[in-house]
């Protein structure tokens, strides 16, 4: 094995996953599953395994379209630090996701389309992970918006899937529309799409700064619709309809992984460009605490969890905008995908248990009932609200300092979400598993198997101690800001914003049998839905109707049904014509050659 | 010695009559038949023609009598399908009356 093909091992072996399990999968459920899984593991060791490589060849490249010297794309693999860190991220959920996956969906309609969705899934992260230039990054940036809408609409024939798959479709090719005004922007500037070639072209660049500032920004977008930052967000929580893996696929190793991962593999080319970091770094600031604050008045298990994974990612962009190099920000991804999975995971065992009843209100008192599932959410809790020596801890606290440092009202806005993200992971904390059984189904909860359970238990390891310095240093080089520099209030802050969030949401959910807390504005998550459903339905639906008023009184009437009714009121008249006297006809051709003749003659 | 106008004349004659036929009489037979006459008589006009426009030289013009036997051979195939399809017009509607043959009107 060579460091040359593993990669392509690495990316391909999904698709024929996918492939196998469209083709052969209806006969075996197992069979289906089995692919998969097979896939997600070999990709998963291949990629352990280039990880423990130092050395690596040069990576092959295949000419895919050449336009001659302008423009040349090609189909090829990046192998540094960088994709090797986002392969383990990505392949060692997946691998988990997936086997949870045969637990969870054992009882659903869709088995082995399910599987083969995963499959494809994984293959369109795996292309962007991997990709050596922009184009191809691009091709499999849609391929995982046309995968996570076949995922998220897993339940097709539910109107609510259908149409959350749609909105996540439609939302993602806004930002995607202006990632590819900004690729193109870029290739205009150096002539080369390649990312070696842009990273070496873009620090010497002689027009004008205001140029690449537009450029990153607009691939910028392609961010904020992939990861889900205000204003194009909206998308992610109503992604909640599919089945809990792939919330817990799309919210932790794959697709909103993406924007931030795509910002890392280009920040050579933002570090010269500061306007544009800090307006990446106010856009992630600005979400991170946005989304934390709908999280605390949410009702649906999920939703909060997908509110936390909005604000989550605003922390990683805050961290692309502020920090030196993209390490910190993939750091706190890292940490990320494994307690955000893992907590995702817990709730899809707490969900199986009550019955696909997702109102936490119905829940309650289930400690005793799940108490494998409660242990795992407890390990992915105490680390999305950053604990003390948690991974989330350590990587979120960086990001935060870095704030500060930078951008002290984005630092302290971020330290302030943190104070809520441990706010609203408690009182969910509390609410789902302390108090009394709320519903009949809670009463009878049972815990889940082992196929779902063990992948929840192997994550729980690192999403508490992936953070730990010796740990981290394995996969990250970090730069810490010189502690001069970070005040000194602030870690006494965020140590009192943990343990202000968990004490407030205790004192008030511990035991709470209805919400005693109602803020209309969060729990209508500032109204920011509301406002894009009164411009769809308001300014595009009346657009809609001048539109469909033209194409019904000028296309339709004038250009087509005026000309119709001519022609057949022509018709009619040279209906009565045919009389049916074969000797007629032959008077009136005759008569039209003499006619003729005369017209020819007569010059 | 007639004269070319002496063909012609015949030879419009013959078309009329050819004509006439068509149009009043009602067996589907004679207008068939009124049919040929009339391309006969262009026959005629053209052999007319070609005798009596003599080329320098001193010959007819052979291009009209070639055209006419053209004429001859594209008539008798039009006979022969004419003839099949009245004989099945026949067969069909047990009458070879153009009156009785008047379906095809609005």
């Amino acid at each position: 094995m060579s460091t040359q093909i593993a990669p392509w091992i690495i990316l391909f072996s999904p698709l024929v996953a996918a492939v196998l399990i469209f083709l052969i999968g209806r006969f075996s459920k197992t069979l289906s599953a089995g692919l998969a899984i097979l896939s997600a593991a070999t990709g998963c060791f291949l990629s352990w395994w280039l990880f423990r490589q130092t050395e690596v060849a040069p990576q092959l490249a295949l000419e895919w379209l050449n336009f001659g010297p302008e423009l040349t794309i090609t189909i090829g693999i990046t192998l540094d630090h960088l994709s090797k860190v986002m392969l383990l991220v990505v392949t060692t959920i997946s691998t988990l996701v997936f086997i949870y996956s045969t637990g969870y969906m054992r009882d659903e309609e869709g088995y082995t389309r399910f599987f083969a969705g995963l499959s494809l899934f994984l293959f369109s992260m795996l292309g962007i992970v991997l990709a050596d230039n922009f184009v191809m990054m691009f091709i499999f940036w849609e391929l995982v918006g046309v995968s996570s809408y076949i995922l998220i609409g897993h339940y097709y024939s539910k109107d609510s899937a259908a149409d959350a798959g749609k909105q996540a479709f439609i939302v993602n090719r806004i930002g995607d529309f202006g990632f590819m005004l900004g690729i193109l922007l870029l290739w205009s500037a150096t002539g080369t799409v390649a990312f070696s070639g842009l990273l070496s072209a873009i620090p010497g660049f002689q027009g004008a700064p205001v140029y690449l500032t537009v450029a990153c920004v607009l691939v910028f977008m392609g961010t904020v619709g992939k990861s889900a930052q205000m204003p194009l967000h909206v998308w992610l929580p109503n992604s909640m309809e599919g089945p809990t893996p792939v919330s817990s696929l799309l919210h932790a190793a794959t697709m909103v992984a993406a924007g931030v991962y795509m910002l890392a593999r280009i920040f050579p080319i933002l570090e010269v460009v500061p306007d544009a970091r800090e307006i990446i770094a106010w856009v992630g600031g600005i979400t991170c605490f946005g989304a934390a604050l709908m999280a605390t008045q949410q009702n649906d298990i999920k939703r909060i969890l997908a509110y936390s994974t909005i604000s989550q990612l605003g922390y990683m962009v805050l961290g692309i905008g502020v920090a030196p190099t993209s390490s910190e920000a993939m750091f706190h991804l890292f940490t990320h995908a494994c307690f955000k999975c893992l907590l995702f995971l817990a709730a899809g065992s707490v969900m199986i248990a009550m019955h696909h009843e997702t109102d936490m209100w119905h829940m309650g008192g289930l400690r005793k009932k799940t108490p494998v599932t409660m242990i795992c959410f407890i390990a992915g809790m105490l680390a999305l609200s950053g604990c003390p020596f948690t991974s989330g801890y350590f990587s979120k606290d960086l990001i935060i300092e870095w704030a500060v440092v930078k951008t002290p009202f984005l630092g302290w806005l971020a330290a302030a979400a943190a104070g809520l993200t441990a706010f609203y992971i408690f009182r969910e904390f509390f609410v789902v598993f302390f108090g009394k059984a709320r519903s009949e189904h809670a009463e009878h909860a049972h815990e889940q198997p082992v196929s779902m359970l063990v992948p929840m238990l192997i994550l729980a390891v690192p999403a508490l101690f992936a953070g730990l310095p010796m740990i981290q240093e394995q996969f990250f080089t970090l730069s810490h800001p010189d502690a001069n520099a970070v005040p000194h209030l602030l870690h006494p802050f965020l140590y009192a914003m943990f343990f202000g969030g968990a004490g407030l949401a205790t004192l008030l959910y511990f035991k709470a049998e209805k919400d005693p807390v109602s803020i209309p504005l969060f729990a209508n998550r500032l109204y920011i839905d509301d406002v894009y459903f009164w411009f769809v339905n308001k300014i595009q639906g009346g657009g809609s109707i001048a539109l469909s008023w033209a194409d019904r009184w000028v296309v339709d009437l004038v250009i087509v049904q005026v000309p119709s009714k001519l022609t057949w009121a022509c018709g009619f008249a040279l209906r009565f014509l045919q009389i049916g006297s074969i000797q007629a006809y032959a008077f009136f051709f005759g008569v039209g050659v003499v006619g003729l003749l005369y017209i020819l003659l007569s010059k | 010695m007639p004269t070319l106008a002496h063909y012609l004349l015949v030879s419009g004659l013959l078309f009329s009559l050819g004509l006439a036929g068509v149009l009043l009489r009602r067996n589907i037979l004679i207008i068939f038949m009124g049919l040929e006459l009339m391309l006969n008589a262009a026959n005629l006009s053209l052999v007319a023609f070609s005798r009596f426009n003599l080329l320098p030289n001193g010959l007819p013009n052979y291009n009209a009598q070639v055209l006419v036997f053209f004429i001859i051979t594209v008539a008798a195939a039009e006979v022969a399908v004419g003839l099949a399809i009245i004989v099945a017009l026949f067969r069909a509607k047990q009458t070879t009356h153009v009156e009785d043959l008047n379906t095809l009107k609005f």
